[in-house]
């Protein structure tokens, strides 16, 4: 069994509303370092797999079909033995 | 104008689209199940508001692969009128019959209100009653309708006059005033290449009626109707 983590996140060109309202609430508690936030998804998977490259190339397949979209969002993964 | 409106777990407006098309128009009208398979029997398919599938992961991406989409996408390909209506917008966009992406809402609020639309292109199948530049008042009623293209996409879309609605001033004027979400250029509805498939942020179905309102979203439907008679389907 291997567990992935998927983080899916707007592509930097790509304006984030959320992002800018979290770093003003940040900024209006006195965080002045803040500069920049931008939101993103997580997402735990666990899955049945011989070999982390296989639980990879799965999770990617997944990413690429439906837990980003690739006209706004980029992702990035991370697998390890659950 | 045999009529389908889709319904998909979580959509909402589906009873107002029957009701426009049905009630209001008089023409031949079902439901759609989300399970169906076969569009064989329609003239156009309306993929209506509401959150399908309670917009998880992002709008539209759930309904995207409903079993129906498949024959959604049959029937766009073969010339098929359809008409996405906010979160059926979306869905079009995340089945990829239509480009782009729709963000959240610049100003992070969901906005239900009236808006103006300019008619931008009125050779298409949902504004050929339209004159171009005509302004139509109709309620929008969505969190995430700020529409997003990469820069590619969006010089074809105005070059190719694929933009069909711009939110404008009540003179028509296109200002960021008028602008409700952020979206680029002020788009609130654009069509495919082949200018069968239309999605548009605002509800048409919703303006159909003095009564309510405004009765110019008729204008999107009458439209469908004299397409289908110009071209038979």
């Amino acid at each position: 069994m291997y567990r992935a983590e998927v983080f899916v996140t707007l592509k930097p060109v790509v304006n984030d509303p959320a992002g800018l309202t979290i770093r003003g609430g940040l900024q209006a508690l006195g965080f002045d370092s803040v500069k920049d936030v931008r939101a993103g998804k997580y997402l735990a998977i666990t899955l049945d797999e011989p070999d982390e490259d296989r639980a990879r190339a799965r999770v990617e397949e997944m990413a690429q079909q439906l837990l980003a979209n690739a006209v706004i969002e980029d992702f990035r993964i991370e697998v390890q033995p659950a | 104008m045999r009529t389908g409106i889709v319904v998909f777990p979580g959509t909402w407006s589906d009873r107002d689209c029957f009701h426009a098309v049905g009630e209001i128009l008089g023409e031949p009208v079902r439901y759609v199940d989300h399970r169906e398979r076969a569009l064989d029997d329609l003239e156009l398919v309306v993929l209506p508001g509401g959150f399908s599938y309670g917009d998880y992961l992002r709008c539209g991406a759930i309904a995207r692969f409903a079993p129906v989409m498949e024959a959604v996408a049959d029937f766009a390909n073969r010339g098929g009128l359809v008409l996405g209506i906010c979160n059926g917008f979306q869905i079009l966009q995340e089945a990829r019959l239509l480009p782009g992406a729709l963000l959240r809402n610049a100003s992070c609020e969901f906005r239900c209100e009236w808006v103006h639309l300019r008619v931008e292109q009125s050779d298409s199948a949902f504004t050929l009653d339209c004159r171009p530049g005509q302004v139509l008042r109709i309620p929008i009623s969505h969190g995430e309708g700020n529409f997003f293209a990469d820069a590619a996409t969006l010089e074809s879309l105005e070059r190719d006059g694929r933009v069909v609605f711009r939110y404008c001033a009540p003179d028509g004027r296109v200002t960021a005033a008028a602008n409700p979400n952020g979206s680029f250029g002020n788009i609130a509805g654009i069509s495919n290449a082949r200018g069968n498939v239309i999605g548009m942020m605002p509800h048409p179905e919703r303006a159909c009626e003095a009564l309510l309102g405004s009765e110019d979203g008729l204008a999107v439907f009458r439209s469908a109707i004299h397409a289908l008679t110009r071209v038979a389907v």
